[in-house]
Protein backbone atom coordinates (compact mmCIF):
# COMPACT_ATOMS: atom_id res chain seq x y z
CA UNK A 1 0.00 0.00 0.00
CA UNK A 2 3.28 2.05 0.06
CA UNK A 3 3.32 4.69 -2.85
CA UNK A 4 6.64 6.41 -2.86
CA UNK A 5 6.19 9.93 -2.63
CA UNK A 6 2.63 9.92 -1.71
CA UNK A 7 0.88 12.60 0.72
CA UNK A 8 -0.24 11.86 3.71
CA UNK A 9 -3.08 13.96 4.75
CA UNK A 10 -4.62 14.02 8.04
CA UNK A 11 -7.83 15.11 8.83
CA UNK A 12 -9.14 15.54 12.41
CA UNK A 13 -12.06 18.33 12.58
CA UNK A 14 -15.58 17.66 12.04
CA UNK A 15 -17.51 19.58 9.33
CA UNK A 16 -18.85 23.09 10.77
CA UNK A 17 -17.16 23.27 14.05
CA UNK A 18 -13.92 25.34 12.34
CA UNK A 19 -12.51 25.64 8.46
CA UNK A 20 -10.02 23.29 9.63
CA UNK A 21 -11.49 20.15 6.99
CA UNK A 22 -12.28 22.27 4.56
CA UNK A 23 -9.12 23.85 4.21
CA UNK A 24 -7.39 20.38 4.33
CA UNK A 25 -9.40 19.03 2.13
CA UNK A 26 -8.05 21.88 -0.37
CA UNK A 27 -4.67 21.51 0.40
CA UNK A 28 -5.42 17.36 -0.83
CA UNK A 29 -6.78 18.55 -3.58
CA UNK A 30 -4.26 21.28 -4.83
CA UNK A 31 -1.61 18.11 -4.37
CA UNK A 32 -3.72 15.80 -6.56
CA UNK A 33 -4.43 18.13 -9.02
CA UNK A 34 -0.45 18.73 -8.89
CA UNK A 35 -0.23 14.85 -9.75
CA UNK A 36 1.18 13.97 -6.58
CA UNK A 37 -0.88 10.69 -4.92
CA UNK A 38 -2.42 11.66 -2.12
CA UNK A 39 -3.58 9.27 0.51
CA UNK A 40 -6.55 10.65 3.82
CA UNK A 41 -6.58 9.75 7.03
CA UNK A 42 -8.84 10.59 8.91
CA UNK A 43 -8.90 10.64 12.70
CA UNK A 44 -11.04 11.58 15.63
CA UNK A 45 -13.65 13.54 14.75
CA UNK A 46 -12.79 14.24 11.68
CA UNK A 47 -14.68 10.82 10.87
CA UNK A 48 -17.66 12.91 10.70
CA UNK A 49 -16.69 14.48 7.62
CA UNK A 50 -17.12 10.92 5.62
CA UNK A 51 -20.86 10.89 6.91
CA UNK A 52 -23.06 9.91 3.78
CA UNK A 53 -26.42 11.39 5.25
CA UNK A 54 -24.43 15.11 6.59
CA UNK A 55 -26.09 18.38 5.58
CA UNK A 56 -24.96 21.70 5.15
CA UNK A 57 -24.12 23.54 8.24
CA UNK A 58 -26.10 26.19 9.93
CA UNK A 59 -25.71 29.86 9.02
CA UNK A 60 -25.25 29.25 5.15
CA UNK A 61 -21.85 27.13 5.66
CA UNK A 62 -21.10 25.25 3.07
CA UNK A 63 -21.61 21.43 2.82
CA UNK A 64 -18.34 19.20 2.24
CA UNK A 65 -19.76 16.26 1.34
CA UNK A 66 -20.08 17.23 -2.00
CA UNK A 67 -16.04 17.42 -1.40
CA UNK A 68 -15.74 14.37 -0.57
CA UNK A 69 -17.48 13.05 -3.62
CA UNK A 70 -15.38 14.67 -5.75
CA UNK A 71 -12.29 13.20 -4.30
CA UNK A 72 -11.76 10.19 -6.75
CA UNK A 73 -12.26 12.53 -9.90
CA UNK A 74 -8.54 13.66 -8.22
CA UNK A 75 -7.72 9.69 -7.79
CA UNK A 76 -7.46 10.25 -4.28
CA UNK A 77 -8.94 6.79 -3.70
CA UNK A 78 -7.50 5.56 -0.55
CA UNK A 79 -9.23 6.69 2.59
CA UNK A 80 -8.42 5.35 5.70
CA UNK A 81 -10.68 5.51 8.95
CA UNK A 82 -8.87 4.93 12.38
CA UNK A 83 -11.26 2.15 13.55
CA UNK A 84 -10.63 3.45 17.12
CA UNK A 85 -12.56 6.69 16.73
CA UNK A 86 -15.44 4.60 14.93
CA UNK A 87 -16.29 2.95 18.03
CA UNK A 88 -15.79 5.94 20.22
CA UNK A 89 -18.69 7.34 18.35
CA UNK A 90 -20.60 4.59 18.19
CA UNK A 91 -20.17 4.54 14.03
CA UNK A 92 -20.46 1.44 11.68
CA UNK A 93 -18.92 1.88 8.26
CA UNK A 94 -22.41 1.28 6.79
CA UNK A 95 -23.22 5.47 7.96
CA UNK A 96 -19.91 6.31 5.81
CA UNK A 97 -19.31 7.01 2.04
CA UNK A 98 -17.83 4.17 0.08
CA UNK A 99 -14.76 3.03 -0.08
CA UNK A 100 -13.22 3.61 2.83
CA UNK A 101 -10.41 1.62 4.49
CA UNK A 102 -10.19 0.79 8.12
CA UNK A 103 -7.25 1.08 9.68
CA UNK A 104 -7.08 0.03 13.31
CA UNK A 105 -5.44 2.60 15.87
CA UNK A 106 -1.80 0.77 16.65
CA UNK A 107 -1.15 0.75 13.30
CA UNK A 108 -1.10 4.30 12.32
CA UNK A 109 2.29 4.59 13.40
CA UNK A 110 3.53 2.30 10.68
CA UNK A 111 1.26 4.14 8.41
CA UNK A 112 2.90 7.89 8.75
CA UNK A 113 6.40 5.89 8.65
CA UNK A 114 5.43 5.24 4.87
CA UNK A 115 4.75 8.90 4.22
CA UNK A 116 7.80 11.22 4.30
CA UNK A 117 4.91 14.01 3.51
CA UNK A 118 2.87 14.44 5.74
CA UNK A 119 0.11 17.35 6.37
CA UNK A 120 -2.20 17.30 9.50
CA UNK A 121 -5.20 19.52 9.93
CA UNK B 1 22.94 21.65 7.86
CA UNK B 2 19.03 20.71 7.18
CA UNK B 3 16.64 22.83 5.06
CA UNK B 4 13.49 23.78 7.11
CA UNK B 5 10.21 24.93 5.59
CA UNK B 6 7.73 25.99 8.30
CA UNK B 7 3.73 25.93 7.80
CA UNK B 8 2.16 28.48 10.17
CA UNK B 9 -1.36 27.94 10.97
CA UNK B 10 -2.28 29.73 14.19
CA UNK B 11 -3.40 33.13 14.40
CA UNK B 12 -0.64 35.61 15.80
CA UNK B 13 -1.84 36.67 19.80
CA UNK B 14 -4.77 33.85 19.80
CA UNK B 15 -2.42 30.80 19.46
CA UNK B 16 0.75 30.28 20.83
CA UNK B 17 1.74 28.65 17.37
CA UNK B 18 3.78 32.24 15.73
CA UNK B 19 5.79 32.67 18.97
CA UNK B 20 6.71 28.87 18.56
CA UNK B 21 7.66 29.37 15.00
CA UNK B 22 9.77 32.37 15.67
CA UNK B 23 11.30 30.67 18.41
CA UNK B 24 11.98 27.71 16.21
CA UNK B 25 13.14 29.47 13.65
CA UNK B 26 16.18 31.46 15.65
CA UNK B 27 16.60 28.38 17.29
CA UNK B 28 17.76 26.31 14.15
CA UNK B 29 18.92 29.49 12.44
CA UNK B 30 21.58 29.52 15.71
CA UNK B 31 22.65 26.46 15.16
CA UNK B 32 23.50 26.59 11.46
CA UNK B 33 20.95 25.61 9.51
CA UNK B 34 18.51 26.50 7.29
CA UNK B 35 14.82 28.17 6.82
CA UNK B 36 13.59 28.04 3.12
CA UNK B 37 10.03 29.64 3.39
CA UNK B 38 6.96 29.98 5.56
CA UNK B 39 3.73 29.27 4.39
CA UNK B 40 0.82 31.04 5.88
CA UNK B 41 -2.44 29.05 6.24
CA UNK B 42 -5.87 28.77 8.01
CA UNK B 43 -5.97 31.35 10.87
CA UNK B 44 -2.12 31.70 10.52
CA UNK B 45 -2.81 34.15 7.59
CA UNK B 46 -3.69 37.15 10.07
CA UNK B 47 0.51 36.62 11.03
CA UNK B 48 0.44 38.88 7.92
CA UNK B 49 -1.59 42.09 8.44
CA UNK B 50 -0.04 45.26 8.06
CA UNK B 51 -2.36 46.77 9.95
CA UNK B 52 -1.61 44.39 13.02
CA UNK B 53 -1.23 47.10 16.28
CA UNK B 54 -0.09 45.54 19.36
CA UNK B 55 0.13 47.41 22.63
CA UNK B 56 3.87 48.88 22.30
CA UNK B 57 5.34 46.88 25.03
CA UNK B 58 4.33 43.93 23.12
CA UNK B 59 6.25 42.15 20.47
CA UNK B 60 4.50 42.84 16.74
CA UNK B 61 4.59 39.48 15.23
CA UNK B 62 4.65 41.11 11.68
CA UNK B 63 7.29 42.89 12.60
CA UNK B 64 9.05 39.81 13.86
CA UNK B 65 8.15 37.71 10.58
CA UNK B 66 9.29 40.39 8.52
CA UNK B 67 12.90 40.74 10.50
CA UNK B 68 13.23 37.10 9.99
CA UNK B 69 12.75 37.49 6.05
CA UNK B 70 15.19 40.67 6.18
CA UNK B 71 17.66 39.22 8.16
CA UNK B 72 17.94 35.54 6.68
CA UNK B 73 15.97 35.98 3.14
CA UNK B 74 13.32 33.84 4.85
CA UNK B 75 10.45 33.38 1.85
CA UNK B 76 7.15 34.46 3.27
CA UNK B 77 3.74 33.00 1.66
CA UNK B 78 0.20 33.90 2.24
CA UNK B 79 -2.20 31.42 0.84
CA UNK B 80 -4.43 33.74 -1.48
CA UNK B 81 -7.91 31.81 -0.88
CA UNK B 82 -7.34 31.23 3.00
CA UNK B 83 -6.64 35.35 3.29
CA UNK B 84 -8.99 36.60 1.14
CA UNK B 85 -11.52 34.95 3.25
CA UNK B 86 -10.55 36.24 6.19
CA UNK B 87 -10.07 39.94 4.79
CA UNK B 88 -6.58 39.92 4.13
CA UNK B 89 -5.57 41.35 0.70
CA UNK B 90 -2.91 42.75 -1.16
CA UNK B 91 -3.52 46.24 -3.29
CA UNK B 92 -3.92 44.07 -6.40
CA UNK B 93 -6.24 41.61 -4.64
CA UNK B 94 -8.45 44.64 -3.02
CA UNK B 95 -8.14 46.48 -6.44
CA UNK B 96 -9.80 43.43 -8.55
CA UNK B 97 -12.43 42.56 -5.74
CA UNK B 98 -13.04 46.72 -5.23
CA UNK B 99 -12.11 47.03 -2.17
CA UNK B 100 -10.73 50.03 -0.46
CA UNK B 101 -7.94 49.45 1.56
CA UNK B 102 -5.55 46.22 2.04
CA UNK B 103 -3.20 44.79 4.64
CA UNK B 104 -0.52 42.75 3.12
CA UNK B 105 2.16 44.07 1.58
CA UNK B 106 6.26 42.84 1.12
CA UNK B 107 7.36 41.13 1.88
CA UNK B 108 4.51 38.75 2.65
CA UNK B 109 3.58 37.59 -0.55
CA UNK B 110 -0.21 35.79 -1.59
CA UNK B 111 -0.08 32.63 -3.24
CA UNK B 112 -1.42 29.64 -3.74
CA UNK B 113 -0.96 26.08 -1.95
CA UNK B 114 0.84 24.74 -4.53
CA UNK B 115 3.28 27.32 -3.02
CA UNK B 116 2.90 24.68 -0.03
CA UNK B 117 3.09 21.49 -1.32
CA UNK B 118 6.53 22.82 -3.96
CA UNK B 119 7.74 24.00 0.08
CA UNK B 120 7.24 20.63 0.95
CA UNK B 121 9.43 19.30 -1.96
CA UNK B 122 12.21 21.28 -1.63
CA UNK B 123 13.01 21.15 1.99
CA UNK B 124 14.11 18.28 4.65
CA UNK B 125 11.94 19.01 7.16
CA UNK B 126 8.65 20.40 7.01
CA UNK B 127 7.45 21.75 10.63
CA UNK B 128 3.84 22.55 11.34
CA UNK B 129 2.66 25.35 13.75
CA UNK B 130 -0.79 24.97 14.79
Amino acid sequence: MATPDALLVILRHAPHSSNWLREGLDAALVAAAFGQPVHLLFMGQGIMALLKEQGSGALGQKATLPTIDMLEMYDIDKLWVAEGALQRMHLSTDSLVDGVSLIEDQEISGLLQQHAKILNF
Amino acid sequence: MIKYGFLVMGAPYSSPAPHSALRFAHAVLARGHQIAGVFFYHDGVHNASSLMTPPQDELNLREAWTELNQQHAVQLDVCIAAALRRGLMSESEAQRHGRQAFNIALPFELTGLGQLLELQQRTDRLITFA
